[in-house]
């Protein structure tokens, strides 16, 4: 790369599958405890928001590899995450104290299509984290929440007027009859029965990820009987995963 | 100035374009004759100081790299090493054949050593020695760090007309889920990279520089200017970038950067 172009790249972000990603250390300026999980809280820098739906590699301290996350909520200045401490790297960013940082990188990949007329948020567990972000840039939508115990339930107050069922009871109980364009993320059971209810519905999946931008071909998943990398074609995607 | 590359199927130049041309060269990800759509997923696990993959070789077969990726490959202007692999001499008798034709494929890298899929029945020089007789490009012959004395390999590949070596494959590992105590990955085994294999990488450059005369592209963990540093120290010619791509897509700017400011300090 000559100087030229190493600057210029370095000013306007990398061209990541079509689209401009930063990374940049980013400055924790909070972290706090949302039932199970921790909301982490950055200094958004000159990293951009993106879309809801989109995410972004978080660097977890002593780890390897970053830790794909979709945006939860974009207060002016931050960038906030919301983290299930599910393993090693997930722990690392949940002990992040304020004044630490970590290299992000992003946004990457597909978010939800907001050209919808009657959006209805669907999610289950911490399948609640790219909803506030999307019904903050909705500026309000009907939500339907799940979750598998009370303690995760308390996430909840993320997003103010939201029905919440505890299983038992799961969010396909609550969808409605009439037609309504579902925004889903949550365990790939849910996403499946949601799918089977609503047909074309919008649904963020999950996958283990080493890159987040097509270079490692960890993420695939299976469309119309071929490997794609969820990464690049997703993670929202409207027909089969 | 020391090339920098990136190893094998840790980076696809058509998505991260920019990426691509901060690379002295871009080693594409491995073409085999077939489009093959690799391993079922899980294919990745991040393990304590290294990475599983097992990806299993998923690429658009040699036709639709020919016609569909190479072009768009030229298109970026800087020099492209394509790696081929198979699974007998035939198969890459026939890559080797197709791309000698082409003008803008600079070197043929040849994978005689993906841990994820069925070897060949031949040896690596037997491989070498059919690439040979079908091109007269460079031939880098990548090699599997699992062997007791890779120097013999490295001769092998070396009387066989190989150009250079590519040092060094992953080598075979694998992690078992804490809860259960199956393996992470869907196919079991993976191949092992990172920090971890660094080591490893080292030892295999330091004995086949002393063994042959080839020039060595050395990739194994290789994430600083230091790093490659100590690649260079014991003969490596060139170094590729591999896991740290995956967390860092500024690493050949940044490496570079910090292998000229090592250079300039023993200067001083």
């Amino acid at each position: 790369m000559t100087p030229e172009h190493a600057a210029r790249t370095a000013s306007n972000g990398l061209l990541l599958a079509g689209r401009r990603a930063r990374r940049e250390r980013l400055r924790v300026v909070g972290s706090e405890s949302v039932g199970p999980y921790t909301l982490l809280r950055l200094d958004r820098n000159a990293l951009d928001p993106g879309v809801p739906g989109q995410f972004f590699m978080l660097e977890a301290p002593g780890r390897v590899l970053p830790r794909p996350m979709s945006l939860c909520q974009a207060p002016p200045g931050e960038l906030a995450f919301l983290v299930d401490p599910v393993g090693p790297g997930t722990r690392a960013l949940c002990a992040l104290a304020p004044g630490e940082a970590i290299h992000v990188l992003g946004p990457l990949g597909n978010g939800f299509d907001l050209s919808v007329e009657r959006p209805l948020v669907v999610a289950g567990g911490i399948g609640i984290a790219p909803m506030p972000y999307l019904a903050d840039v909705l500026q309000g939508a009907p939500a339907i929440l799940g979750f598998r115990t009370e303690h995760q339930a308390e996430a909840a107050r993320l997003l103010p007027g939201a029905e919440v069922v505890v299983e038992p009871a799961l969010v396909t109980e609550l969808l409605p009859h009439e037609p309504v364009d579902v925004l889903a993320c949550g365990p790939e059971p849910m996403l499946e029965a949601v799918r089977a209810r609503s047909p074309g519905a919008q649904l963020a999946w999950e996958a283990p990820m080493a890159c987040g931008y097509g270079a490692c071909f960890g993420c695939v998943v299976e469309r119309g009987g071929r490997y794609a990398r969820l990464c690049v074609d997703g993670p929202v995607l409207r027909d089969a995963a | 100035m020391t090339a920098i590359l990136n190893a094998s199927g840790c980076l696809d130049a058509l998505t991260a374009p920019d990426v691509a041309r901060s690379l002295d060269a871009y080693v594409t990800k491995t073409v085999t004759p077939l489009p093959r759509e690799g391993n079922p997923p899980p294919r990745i696990a991040e393990t304590e100081h290294g990475m599983l993959n097992s990806i299993g070789l998923q690429n658009p077969g040699l036709d639709a790299f020919l016609n569909g990726h190479l072009p768009r490959l030229d298109a970026l202007g800087i020099p492209i090493w394509v790696s081929v692999g198979g699974f007998g001499a035939d198969d890459y008798a026939l890559l080797c054949g197709a791309l000698d034709e082409c003008d803008g494929v600079a070197t043929i890298e040849l994978n005689l050593s993906c841990p994820n899929v069925e070897e060949a029945p031949e040896t690596a020089a037997q491989l070498v020695a059919a690439a040979r007789a079908a091109t007269a490009k460079p031939l880098y012959a990548k090699l599997s760090p699992a062997t007791w004395d890779i120097r013999e390999s490295a001769r092998a590949v070396a009387d066989s007309g190989a150009d250079g070596l590519s040092l060094v494959n992953t080598i075979r590992g694998l992690a078992l889920d804490a809860r259960t105590r199956r393996p992470k990955l869907a196919r079991g085994t993976g191949g092992y990279s990172g920090p971890a294999l660094r080591p490893i990488a080292l030892a295999c450059v330091y004995a086949c520089a002393q063994a042959v005369e080839l020039p060595i592209v050395a990739m194994g963990g290789v994430a600083s200017g230091e790093d490659a540093l100590d690649f260079l120290a014991v003969g490596a010619t060139a170094v590729a970038l591999g896991t740290i791509l995956f967390s860092d897509p500024w690493a050949p700017t940044r490496v570079r950067a910090e292998l000229e400011a090592a250079r300039r300090d023993v200067a001083r």
